[in-house]
């Protein structure tokens, strides 16, 4: 056990030496002793070590990463590539981001680990275009690392060889699914491949690809030090281990909090000081505004993959944006169905064109126009979307209109009676002035 | 397909049973679940989908609910059917039993609609459209997002993709088909998307248009009206065309068109669909060249010389017919014929059995451009009655050599073959030839660089050739002693098929009905006794003429010298064969065309005949396959070759025994082929051409040169769009051939040969060291005119 929860629920491992000196130095993380004893083992017991970790893909989907590891044909005669995730674009979430500021080493070393279990000798971390600071301080752990012998030819004496491409995204949300994500990489549009034949078996440049989420990455450094079964002692039954639970909104003190999976929202609030002074929970996503939305009956749901499935919507990124009884769930839907409409990368029929009409839809209603028929079409427009699409993209783009229809026809409605949204958007601000009407 | 082919029934392969809408169908592995559906007569409504494109599940029209994917487990959500291979057991509900399925389809159309003007009274697509279409068959009949107060996307429109393709971006459900069919079939990725989301759509470089010689068909299978061409944009509603199926006259391909016409005019040409020849595409040429007849010059009425003022003035067709029977019969068999190579087999055997049996002459030759006596052989001996080489042997091919053939540029349609063939199976092609042409890069073939005049020692030198290969050699060959005879002992030697691809659409129908000085229709050879006995038999004349005749070039020196006094001419410029306007004038020329051309001018009888559209025919492709076609226009001004030889003939009281085209190839039928022996094949040893001792010197330059797909023949004249997309006129050549003359890039330069010179940009190309190609028949630059014919010696310097 690394870490003492003596006095607190969380976990800190990825975020352990986050307020280090100089966290993000070489010199600061340590010798890279998980890569080393990696080296001593087989590259099957890697993965089988991963597998027996129970650690499920940190990415939103929580697919088994040893197994997907596993999937990797050894006998393709092919180059076998490891591509890390990093396009964190999710609207709410902001884990890799700060993990890849503070503490780059551990990706770094969980790519060395993983390349190494799957056989790869070449492994791309594709990091979002906006983070020019993270590009760059990844950039520079990579290349400490290869200046310390952990990158390179036959590191370590192990025999083993491995390069790491830091490659930059160009500003799209739909890089962050994993194949536009390989068109990307290959200098390409940017749009989502048809499958099969999946990334496992002709991926990046048609040859065997594993893609993981950088966060699944950086806990395999943790599983190797310390062991499957430490890693599996936290966590639920099914889902195992710890995780960065990013906090966001109306919140006292913002943040990302690393804790055990099957944690309660009612906990990390607490963790986090509580709502902001004077105010309640309305609303809140578990995983990112791709995840229906929940209210403060679910206080309790346990954070796991199976405890808010149950709930009704999905742990995804656990990207937690709380937002209190200030703030319009009208408005709050429609700036997310914008994002999806500028978002879509214009490839299918559903996504590209019912993303236009949603926001129009959404827009008079905000505006108190239409009628309450005009909930039932976007309901319908909506269950034209779901599960029509090519991709998740829309199916996310669903999520918190029909969650918030769900849960808040009332204050649609409230919109049509009064002409207009009867919140004052001032006072869901951290400029509101005391008189500002809630 | 090959399969079936070669053993004349259908193999079962290995085949999957699912159940559509309730019905059991077995159909072959790995077919999509959209084209099952098609064989229980279910048509699920589709956009992005085409056979012959890879999937891409882009548009999500063909939704169908999958309750079992053949694993007892169905799918959550409904799957893209145009993207789903089948499973054994598998179970398909499509909007037919669905009401999930059929929701889905009207949702994803009532999305397609939001952003789509819906001005079908205005768009060329309306009445023919499958958004229309479809949009009538699986969605609602009132727009709930117009009703709602929803607000389109609009853009300017329309933009051209190129002096031809108009894109009206409003239009466009950006399904991919036409950016897929450039990328995948053509291989000239010129357009591309761009933007997202709605405001995704198809794009251009700047300074890089969409320059293909096959764009037309991305307009064809635009399943909107957001393509459109230039030639046919608002010209004319679907439903008020009348078409007609056909077969290109540009080319030796036997390509599959449909020509649709109204009121007296071709409005547009299609693609035909043709599984076994073009699939269902054309090229450019094919699709936008017919103007061509229907300039201001074509011809309306017979003309005949005034003995009194010695001009020419319109005539009767019976005085016609008996001025050209006098002239003939005045020059007593010193007779000449030049048919050209752009008969249909009717008029070939109409013109071919005139010569024999009218004007009792073998002095005919089809052949307007460079030709031998050994071509002649090698026709006679290889190619006459062969069917050797399909369209889908090369498919099946594991290597393909050309040789003296730019298949992009002579045979587009075998061009896209050879691309789809390395594509799907890799197919080695090998070119024999002096430049690494765009064409050979895109079906990633292998250059053997090779002088013009060394072809043959190139190909007797390739090692590997097995019955896997096929030979394709061009008509270029003709001017390079020695290379169809090393052709042809190669294919002897190694057991590869050997085709030989003309450029003219009845070039080998010209072969087969014996428009040659020593063969006879049928694959008769002119020197084999039992075949004139057999052919005079079939013909009921005495006797077939025994001498061989003379060739092209041998007809205009007899024309020269005064040793032939009269000329039958159609359809040849005259300039290719350096005829003379004095020896014209000399002679009588009874002269055939569809327009007024530089002899028709010198003619002493001019006959309208019929372009293709005004008559039915056959053309015989370069595989020697039958490519029957019937007539779209009615015309009165024209009468087809067949009937105006005939006219002549039986005013010459020596008939040809039919008049019509159908009555031709019923004759034709009737005579059949020779079954004797053939003609041997031509034994020219290599090397002995002029230029095959010309060493590769700065100055001892050797020409390459053959015809581009769009240049300056008339048969392109009336669309300027379509002039718009040729290839610019350059000289090419290595970039040290160039700086051994002191030449860059971009520079202009001269370029001399035999005939004279002709001032050009240069560029570098990869081109074989000691030649430079130039085009030979650009647009105001006609090097085969200006300059020379491929091997000859040239030189290039700076323009002054």
């Amino acid at each position: 056990m690394t870490t003492a929860p003596n006095q607190s629920v969380l976990t800190p491992v990825l975020t352990k030496n986050w307020g280090d000196e100089q966290s993000w130095k070489l010199s600061a993380y340590g010798d890279y002793a998980a890569a080393k004893k990696a080296f001593g083992m087989q590259p099957d017991d890697v993965i089988t070590a991963v597998k027996d970790s129970g650690l499920r893909g940190r990415g939103g989907a929580g697919f088994p990463t040893g197994m997907k590891w596993s999937f990797i044909p050894q006998d393709n005669p092919k180059p076998k590539y490891l591509v890390v995730n990093a396009d964190e674009s999710e609207p709410g979430t902001c884990k890799d981001i700060p993990l890849m500021m503070a503490n780059p080493h551990v990706l770094v070393e969980g790519v060395i680990i993983s390349s190494y279990a799957i056989r790869a000798n070449k492994a791309f971390i594709y990091i979002r275009g906006e983070v020019l600071h993270v590009i760059r301080r990844v950039q520079a752990a990579v290349a400490e690392a290869h200046a310390a012998g952990h990158l390179g030819k036959d590191i370590h004496g192990s025999g083993y060889d491995l390069d790491i491409v830091v490659h930059a995204g160009a500003g799209a949300y739909i890089c962050g699914e994993e194949t536009a994500l390989l068109e990307g990489l290959e200098g390409r549009r940017g749009q989502p491949r048809l499958r099969p034949p999946f990334p496992a078996v002709a991926g990046l440049y048609a040859s065997p690809t594993v893609i993981n989420n950088v966060e699944s990455i950086a806990s395999v450094p943790s599983i190797i030090a310390n062991g499957a079964d430490w890693f599996s002692s936290m966590g639920t039954e099914k889902s195992k281990g710890f995780g960065i639970f990013s906090l966001s909104g109306h919140v006292a003190k913002p943040g990302q909090y690393e804790a055990p999976l099957g944690i309660t929202l009612r906990k990390l609030i607490e963790l986090a000081g509580g709502m902001r002074a004077g105010h309640e929970l309305k609303f809140w996503t578990p995983g990112g505004s791709s995840t229906p939305l929940l209210t403060a009956e679910h206080l309790d749901v346990p954070l796991d993959f199976e405890g808010v499935g149950e709930a009704g919507s999905m742990l995804g990124t656990r990207a937690l944006q709380l937002f209190d009884e200030t703030t319009c769930v009208v408005r709050a839907v429609l700036r997310w169905t914008e994002f999806y409409k500028h978002e879509s990368c214009g490839k299918c029929t559903p996504c590209r064109e019912g993303t236009w009409w949603l926001t129009q839809t959404l827009s008079r209603l905000e505006q108190g126009q239409g009628s309450a028929e005009d909930l039932d079409l976007l309901v319908d427009q909506c269950d034209n979307i779901l599960g029509r699409s090519f991709c998740a993209l829309g199916d996310g783009a669903t999520s918190p209109i029909t969650s918030s229809i769900q849960y808040f026809r009332e204050e649609y409605l409230a919109h049509l009676e009064q002409g207009g949204c009867p919140f004052d958007p001032e006072a869901s601000t951290v400029f509101a002035t005391a008189g500002a009407k809630a | 397909m090959t399969a079936t082919q070669d053993a004349g029934a259908v193999v079962k392969s290995d085949e999957v049973t699912l159940t559509i809408d309730g019905i059991q169908v077995s159909v072959p592995k790995d077919t999509l679940v959209i084209r099952a559906a098609e064989e229980i007569g279910v048509q699920i409504p589709r956009f992005c989908d085409h056979p012959l494109l890879e999937p891409v599940g882009a548009c999500r029209q063909c939704l169908v609910d999958v309750p079992d994917a053949g694993n007892g487990r169905g799918f959550p959500k409904p799957q893209a059917s145009c993207t789903l291979p089948v499973a054994e057991g598998m179970v398909v509900n499509t909007q037919a039993t669905s009401p999930v399925a059929d929701k889905s389809q009207q949702g994803v159309m009532e999305f397609l609609l939001i952003n789509h003007p819906l001005d079908c009274p205005v768009c060329d697509k309306g009445g023919e459209c499958p958004l229309q279409n479809q949009a009538m068959s699986n969605g609602r009949g009132e727009s709930r997002f117009a009703e709602s107060g929803g607000v389109k996307r609009t853009f300017p429109k329309p933009i051209n993709l190129s002096p031809q393709v108009l894109l009206d971006r409003e239009r466009c459900i950006v399904c991919q088909r036409c950016t897929r069919f450039s990328a995948e079939i053509a291989g000239d990725p010129f357009i591309e998307l761009i933007e997202r989301g709605a405001q995704q759509q198809i794009g251009i470089a700047e300074g890089a248009e969409f320059l293909s010689y096959f764009s037309g068909n991305t307009i064809q299978i635009c399943p909107v009206g957001a393509l459109t061409s230039a030639a046919y944009r608002f010209r004319s509603r679907p439903f008020d065309l009348v078409s007609t199926p056909s077969i290109t006259e540009h080319d030796a391909s036997g390509s599959a068109i449909r020509v649709d016409h109204r009121r007296g005019k071709v409005m547009r040409r299609l693609a035909g669909n043709d599984p076994l020849v073009n699939e269902e595409w054309i090229t450019d040429k094919d699709r936008f060249g017919f103007t061509w007849a229907r300039q201001d010059d074509r011809l309306t009425h017979p003309q005949v010389r005034d003995e009194d003022t010695g001009e020419l003035r319109a005539a009767s067709w019976p005085e016609a017919f008996a001025v050209a029977a006098r002239g003939l019969k005045k020059a007593k068999g010193k007779v000449g014929l030049l048919p050209g190579g752009r008969l249909t087999a009717e008029d070939a055997y109409a013109w071919s059995k005139f010569a024999r049996v009218t004007v009792r002459t073998n002095n005919i030759d089809f052949r307007s451009r460079p030709h031998s006596a050994e071509e002649a052989a090698f026709l006679a001996s290889t190619v006459v009655l062969s069917t050797t080489v399909t369209y889908a042997d090369l498919e099946s091919a594991k290597r393909v050599v050309l040789v003296g053939l730019e298949p992009e540029d002579e045979a587009g349609s075998i061009f896209l073959r050879l691309r789809k063939a390395n594509r799907a199976t890799g197919l080695e092609v090998v070119s024999i030839g002096a430049v690494n042409t765009r064409g050979l890069r895109k079906v990633n073939g292998t250059l053997v660089p090779t002088r013009p005049g060394d072809e043959a020692k190139a190909l007797t030198d390739l090692t590997d050739l097995d019955s896997s290969t096929v030979i394709l050699v061009g008509e270029r060959l003709a001017g390079v002693p020695g290379a169809l005879s090393a052709a042809a002992a190669v294919a002897q030697r190694t057991g590869a098929k050997l085709a030989w691809v003309p450029r003219r659409a009845g070039d080998r129908g010209a072969v087969e009905t014996g428009c040659l000085p020593a063969l006879l229709p049928g694959g008769r050879p002119v020197a084999d006794a039992a075949a004139r006995v057999d052919l005079a038999a079939a013909w009921d004349v005495e006797q077939v003429a025994d001498a061989e005749g003379l060739d092209a070039h041998g007809i205009v020196a007899a024309l020269e010298a005064g040793d032939l006094e009269a000329l039958v001419i159609g359809g040849v410029d005259p300039a290719d064969l350096g005829i003379r306007k004095k020896a014209l004038k000399k002679a009588f020329v009874v002269a055939l065309e569809v327009r007024s051309s530089a002899y028709t001018e010198l003619a002493d009888v001019v006959f309208p005949v019929a372009p293709a559209s005004d008559k039915a025919g056959t053309f015989v492709n370069w595989e020697g396959r039958v490519r029957s076609f019937g007539k779209v226009l009615d015309n009165p001004h024209s009468l087809p070759d067949v009937r105006v030889l005939a006219g002549i003939a039986e005013e010459r009281g020596r008939a040809i025994g039919f008049r019509t085209p159908e009555a031709a190839w019923a004759e034709m039928t009737q005579v059949g082929p020779w079954t004797g022996a053939r003609a041997s094949a031509p034994e020219v040893s290599t090397g002995s051409h002029s230029t095959g001792s010309v060493q590769a010197t700065s100055t001892g330059l050797v020409l390459a040169s053959w015809k581009q797909l769009l240049d300056d023949g008339r048969l392109q004249d009336g669309d300027p769009h379509l002039a718009a997309t040729a290839r610019p006129a350059v000289i090419l050549a290595s970039a040290a051939t160039l700086a051994g003359a002191g030449l860059a890039d971009g520079d202009r330069a001269t370029l001399t040969g035999p005939l004279g010179s002709i001032t050009l940009p240069v560029a570098v190309g990869e081109v074989a060291d000691g030649v430079v190609w130039a085009p030979a028949s650009a647009p105001g630059a006609s090097v085969r005119h200006a300059v020379g014919a491929a091997g000859d010696a040239v030189t290039i310097g700076g323009a002054k």
